[in-house]
């Protein structure tokens, strides 16, 4: 594949206190690429998180974090309740995108704000600019966190379970979002997931880890592997029941 | 008119507006992200630290407020730590800390000087309690707090908001909250003998609230937060000199009945 490395682990064990979860971790994103982190609950998903956004050194190994060294790394957290009720507009909260490019911030620039303007016709909701953020709906409001991914990076989105909480209707909505930045903007997307489906179906790369062993391949790949074809047939059980 | 212009002639009551005011603006505007981040007890917390280190300072012969300030900024501090590690709740260690501190203090007085009055005007505030170095020392934290929101409003959005994606994108978040907690600190120490441990939360809680009810846009509610408390801490100071009631408990009225209106009004 051509293109820029954004994000590397290389040989990377990532775990609490000297207890790995996961060793000699070895993985790559490119630009333009869609990658799709599976695995079961405390398989270290969300460490793995950490260390990639840099919040958290690994325990060994190194993570190349170059998107991020450019001002390039544009994330998407999970909601946490206190956001839901949160009084402030739209337009406020896709503003804060910015905050990352470095230097003083006392006002947005007109650039900014028309920068911000153009990331919410992008994702559909420029409608919805002057409104107040806890009378959005769930799949409006990541919507509008999405948008403020965007004011902070065009190369690399990373998003953490983006699709928790939202119905079926707005889920499908947002694939189809990430689709089109990934298919015509180009930006590269990382996005940790329990929805196995979605990311055989959407993804270009699987990046699955568990219980110290881990795999990294296109979607074909990972349904020929152990790991996927039992992480499968346990989804297709559980879908059963 | 006239009656209410001539407490003024009074010099205790010109330093108790003077501390008062500040306090209350400092409070309000520091109440909003320490409200939106659910820390809204941690001023209740705060108090009651500041009422435990009065007490050891004044069976120690200290100063009373040069003794508690370092104590109660090492509490927020604290606080902030415990709550970040997630293995107590914020809640529970605001609860834990607050229960403590009362009642090391209500030890320490017992042992020594017993339940005097003086315990009595920490507990409910007094307006006598304001002397020069505070009104000195309210200007400077309301200088202070008021730079920090003008100048660093972006980002103190952008940690209100949402945390994780700001640490993400290099805000440095831990430096804010730092900041935050440090200034409320100040602000309860400073309010706390006039307003009393029992009510000073109340400054920080009410005006974020009332302001929450009305307004959608965040810097709205900042702005407003901070006039509404202003103005019910001017009426609760009227009020306890005309009705020679209480000031803290006054005041406290006044933040409640601007919370009603503001909540009947944001129903419409």
């Amino acid at each position: 594949m051509d293109g820029q490395i954004l994000l590397a682990c290389r040989d990377v064990s990532l775990g609490y206190e000297h207890k790995p979860l996961l060793e000699h971790l070895d993985f790559t994103v490119w630009s333009g690429d869609y990658v799709a982190v599976l695995g079961e609950n405390g398989s270290g998903k969300s460490t793995l998180l950490k260390s990639l956004l840099g919040l958290t050194p690994p325990l060994a190994g190194t993570v190349y974090r170059n998107a991020q060294k450019k001002g390039e790394l544009g994330y998407l957290p999970q909601q946490t309740p206190a956001q839901r009720d949160f009084p402030a507009t739209v337009e406020e909260v896709v503003l804060s995108g910015f905050l990352n490019r470095k230097g003083w911030h006392f006002a947005y620039t007109g650039k900014e704000r028309s920068e911000a303007l153009m990331h919410l016709g992008k994702l559909g909701i420029l409608e919805l600019r002057g409104k107040c953020y806890r009378e959005l709906s769930g799949g409006q409001q990541q919507r509008v966190l999405l948008a403020r991914a965007l004011c902070a990076a065009k190369e690399l989105l990373i998003l953490d379970e983006p699709v928790t909480g939202l119905d079926p209707a707005a889920t499908q909505d947002l694939y189809k979002t990430l689709r089109y930045l990934n298919g015509r903007e180009g930006v590269a997307i990382l996005m940790v997931t329990h929805d196995v489906d979605a990311a055989l179906r959407e993804a270009k790369h699987i990046l699955h880890i568990g219980q110290k062993r881990w795999f990294y391949g296109t979607a074909e790949e990972y349904l020929r592997d152990e790991s996927g074809r039992r992480f499968d047939a346990a989804r297709r059980i559980g879908g059963v029941l | 008119m006239s009656l209410l212009l001539s407490m003024f002639a009074y010099p205790f009551i010109v330093r108790a507006f003077v501390v008062g005011a500040l306090v209350s603006l400092c409070a309000a505007l520091l109440g909003v992200p320490l409200v939106l981040k659910r820390y809204s007890m941690i001023g209740d917390g705060l108090s009651h630290v500041s009422f435990g280190a009065l007490a050891v300072a004044v069976a120690c012969g200290f100063a009373p407020l040069w003794f508690s300030l370092p104590v109660v900024m090492l509490a927020a501090f604290l606080l902030l730590r415990i709550a970040e590690s997630a293995r107590v709740s914020a809640d529970a260690a605001i609860a834990v800390l607050s229960a403590s501190a009362l009642a090391v203090g209500v030890i320490v007085t017992s042992l020594t000087t017993g339940m005097t009055t003086d315990v009595d005007s920490y507990m409910f505030g007094s307006i006598l309690a304001m002397s020069r170095s505070d009104v000195t020392l309210s200007v400077t934290l309301a200088a202070c707090v008021l730079a920090l929101f003008v100048a660093f409003y972006h980002q103190l959005f952008a940690v209100t908001f949402d945390e994780s994606f700001s640490r993400a994108t290099g805000v440095p978040v831990g430096m804010y909250k730092t900041l935050l907690s440090l200034l409320t600190a100040l602000t309860v120490v400073l309010g706390m003998r006039m307003m009393g441990a029992m009510l000073i939360s109340s400054l920080v809680i009410f005006p974020a609230l009332s302001a929450m009810r009305l307004f959608k846009r965040f810097r709205s509610v900042v702005i407003f937060a901070g006039a509404l408390a202003v103005v019910c801490f001017c009426l609760g100071l009227a009020g306890s000199y005309l009705l020679s009631t209480p000031v803290g408990a006054t005041v406290v009225v006044c933040d409640l009945a601007a919370f009603l209106l503001c909540a009947a009004l944001g129903r419409r």
